[in-house]
């Protein structure tokens, strides 16, 4: 058990990151394009992700709290190393998610100032949650070198959410707001793949340990498949949406899909190179564990209260099935 | 100020605006399972006019609960490394619990709450508003578990400066649980009674006269009066129980600066701390003996006996006086208008007027309360385990400054906006932004083709 703990709640909390970037990436990304629609189709946008923003923003807190329950040597210094973008996401998460009900409650003259608070916070919001990314993968180095390339992840993670929510709303929506969404999305693909690229060569860059990881046989041939697949992913999104520009409605549903493949790819790569370092080649996630008997018990209310959680999730997604329509609280 | 003092600042900011906006949801879920479980039963449609006018409010409010929430969170790690390094094996599987237990649970049922009653029928909709006000008070039994663990530590070992722990019924149902968590959900339960009898009251006072708005106005007003009685005993048990745990904190509550036999209870005074003794002291004699030990002369330990280990005095002091007297005002306040309002009667406009300004009272009495319990806890984080100045991280005061003044400056604006829309949501349902109908109300002739 000492060994398997760590390792299991490490797959967790990856799941839940990994859910968080999908779930909140798309209705983070729907926040990020707003300003390219008109104010009816602002609010059927917003619509789309209504009954979602919330249950989707507890991924985060699932994902930073089974960091801080099952690694807390650990969460002290990627949470402090990341000191000012983690205090720039709060701040633009705290932005979006009032004015998300802030702009249909508060007076008419008012209501311009919180879709732009949305439109504000869901680009702060994504650009840290980038910026996090990078730095972390260099293993938090003082560098200009690190912190540009920070930079650069978070711009690509912008479209990389940008991405999602474009496809989430060609999924969503009909007739103009879907032709726009179908743009949007043609434009953030590529950056999203740049992002993508930047990241796959870079870790090997930091750690050498990554480089024999990924690049030894026989796993080489096995691996190989994961930047193959990501590369076609990318190409056949490319002429699929084309084709959705020129006429609509077919298979609407598939660039999201996509787009997901594409997120959980990468994902897994990046976990792959990663493991089982916390912090690349220097804190293992055995050297941060809690105590055993904690995370057992932990462990029981996971096994218990997941299979419930995404069962619910589901039932959600089931309710508000199908296009947007406007949402009332009738 | 130093990175310590600074990142204090920033935790209770942060802390202090987070607990605004449970403090009315875990309250006003049950008030809206209530009035959706009346239009069940009744089919009366104004039982569901009250629910489609509160599930707005309760909407804000969660919403903002959730972002100050999930600041919370990271702020244990950006801020308090320490906080998790000593005792992460215990206060970590309880913020577990809550996230898994109770987070998803609100808010997935939320949107099917707010949005789907037309999509998922009456039934399953009404079932979601259960779930929501369950997921609530769920939520805050994890915390509190946490929080009364943190005050009153039982059921773990340190091994090599880290907790371990030994039993979890003891971790949870730790000595201050069952006190903490019956104040705090009272407190919760009369922020939201008087919220929505203050909103009501000022609805009434721009002319509504729906049958929605009278019976939320009642409601509010027999729930708050309900409440008080309960509360005011609840606080003196919890305060028992203080007493018991951590006498430090009573003596900084209670100004006591001797071990004292007969110690009277100080209705006023200033604590000098440099001089260590109290100026213009008002007080009854024998008092607070008799509160806290049943007996006259029995003996209190003054803060002398705890030197450096005892909370700052004045901070305590005058917060657990404001919270007092918060209590009082609504127990006086609330008769009065049970009592006024008596067989249907409409409140009058003195009635009216001091129930809107009664309406944010909650969150006064309540986050008084609370910094009663927790500067109390100071100087410890985990009392007698941990001491604040231990858990601290190693970010500068030059960022902290940074950080809190942007949260600072983020809180300001989005409580004044709250505040303001509650009361914009209140009056386009009385009817618009009409202009304050001061003649129709001295005019009961008007008045009454009004309602």
């Amino acid at each position: 058990m000492e060994y398997w703990l760590p390792v299991i709640f490490a797959g967790l909390m990856a799941l839940s990151m990994l859910v968080y970037v999908v779930l909140d990436g798309y209705d983070l990304g729907v926040g990020i394009l707003l300003n390219g629609a008109g104010d009816r189709e602002k609010d059927l946008m917003i619509a789309s992700i209504g009954p979602f923003w919330d249950a989707n923003e507890t991924w985060l807190v699932l994902g930073v709290g089974l960091l801080l329950v099952a690694f807390p040597m650990a969460h002290g210094e990627i949470l402090t190393s990341l000191y000012l973008p983690v205090a720039t996401m709060l701040v633009g998460l705290i932005l979006r998610g009032v004015a998300f009900d802030f702009r249909v409650k508060a007076r008419d003259p008012h209501k311009p100032v919180w879709n732009q608070a949305f439109f504000a916070g869901s680009v702060l919001a994504s650009f840290a949650q980038g910026y996090m990314l990078g730095y972390y993968i260099t293993g938090f180095e003082t560098t200009l070198a690190a912190h540009g390339f920070a930079f650069l992840i978070g711009i690509c993670l912008l479209a990389g959410y940008a991405l999602l929510g474009a496809t989430w709303l060609i999924m969503k929506s009909e007739g103009e707001l879907q032709r726009k969404a179908v743009t949007w999305a043609r434009y953030a693909l590529w950056l999203t793949a740049l992002g993508i690229a930047a990241v796959s060569i870079m870790t090997p860059l930091v750690s050498s340990r990554v480089v024999e990881k990924w690049f030894s046989f026989p796993q080489f041939i096995l691996l190989s498949q994961i930047p193959a697949v990501s590369a076609a992913l990318v190409l056949i999104s490319h002429f699929r949406l084309k084709k959705l520009a020129h006429n609509g409605v077919e298979g609407a549903w598939i660039p999201f899909a996509m787009a997901v493949a594409l997120f959980v790819l990468a994902f897994a790569g990046l976990g792959y190179s990663l493991f089982p370092y916390l912090i690349i080649d220097r804190i293992t996630i055995w050297d941060a564990a809690a105590a055993t008997e904690s995370l057992s018990f932990i462990l029981w209310g996971v096994v218990i209260s997941l299979p419930a959680i995404l069962g619910y999730t589901v039932f959600a997604y089931r309710v508000f099935w199908g296009k947007t329509r406007e949402l009332s609280y009738d | 100020m130093d990175a310590l003092a600074l990142a204090r600042v920033q935790f209770a900011a942060n802390i202090t605006f987070h607990i605004l906006f449970p403090a009315i949801t875990m309250g006003l879920a049950w008030l809206l399972v209530y009035f959706k479980s009346r239009y069940n039963r009744t089919g009366a449609e104004h039982w569901l006019e009250a629910y489609r006018f509160w599930v707005k409010v309760f909407a804000l409010s969660f919403a903002l609960g959730v972002v100050s929430g999930i600041t919370m969170s990271f702020q244990f790690g950006t801020n308090w490394p320490g906080f998790m390094e000593t005792v992460g094996n215990i206060a970590g599987p309880l913020l577990g619990y809550e996230v898994l237990t109770a987070f998803f649970l609100e808010a997935t049922f939320l949107g099917i709450m707010l949005f789907g009653r037309k999509r998922v029928g009456n039934r399953v909709h009404t079932v979601a508003t259960w779930i929501v006000a369950i997921g609530t008070s769920m939520s805050a039994f994890w915390i509190l578990a946490l929080n009364s663990w943190m005050q009153t530590p039982t059921g773990f070992e340190m091994r090599d400066g880290q907790a371990f722990p030994l039993s979890w019924i003891e971790v949870i149902f730790n000595p201050s649980l069952p006190y903490r968590l019956v104040h705090m959900m009272l407190a919760s339960g009369l922020t939201a009674a008087f919220l929505v009898a203050g909103l009501s009251a000022y609805r009434h006072l721009r002319g509504d006269r729906s049958e929605a708005n009278r019976t939320a106005l009642r409601v509010g007003v027999w729930l708050a009066a309900l409440l008080i009685p309960a509360q005011i005993v609840a606080g003196d048990l919890h305060g028992l129980n203080t007493f018991e745990h951590q006498p430090a904190k009573v003596a900084a509550m209670e100004g006591l600066w001797d071990d004292t036999e007969g110690a009277p209870l100080l209705l006023f005074a200033l604590p000098d701390e440099e001089a260590r003794e109290n100026r213009f002291e008002i007080g009854v004699p024998k008092l607070a003996s008799l509160i806290l030990t049943h007996e006259l002369d029995g003996r209190v330990p003054g803060l002398n006996s705890f030197e450096g280990e005892h909370p700052p005095v004045g901070a305590v002091f005058f917060a657990f006086r404001i919270m007092v007297g918060v209590g009082l005002l609504m127990l006086v306040v609330s008769w009065c208008a049970a009592w006024a309002m008596r067989k249907n009667r409409p409140p009058g406009e003195w009635l009216s007027r001091t129930l809107v300004a009664m309406t944010f009272s909650g969150w006064v009495g309540t986050v008084a309360g609370w910094y009663v319990s927790e500067i109390g806890r100071q100087p410890w984080l985990v009392h007698g385990v941990l001491r604040t100045a231990d858990a601290v991280g190693p970010v500068g005061a030059g960022v902290i400054s940074v950080s809190l003044a942007t949260y600072l400056l983020v809180y300001a604006v989005l409580l004044g906006a709250y505040v303001s829309v509650v009361f914009y949501l209140a009056s386009q349902a009385a009817g618009g932004e009409v202009p304050r109908e001061r003649d129709r109300l001295d005019n009961p002739l008007q008045a009454a083709e009004a309602g």
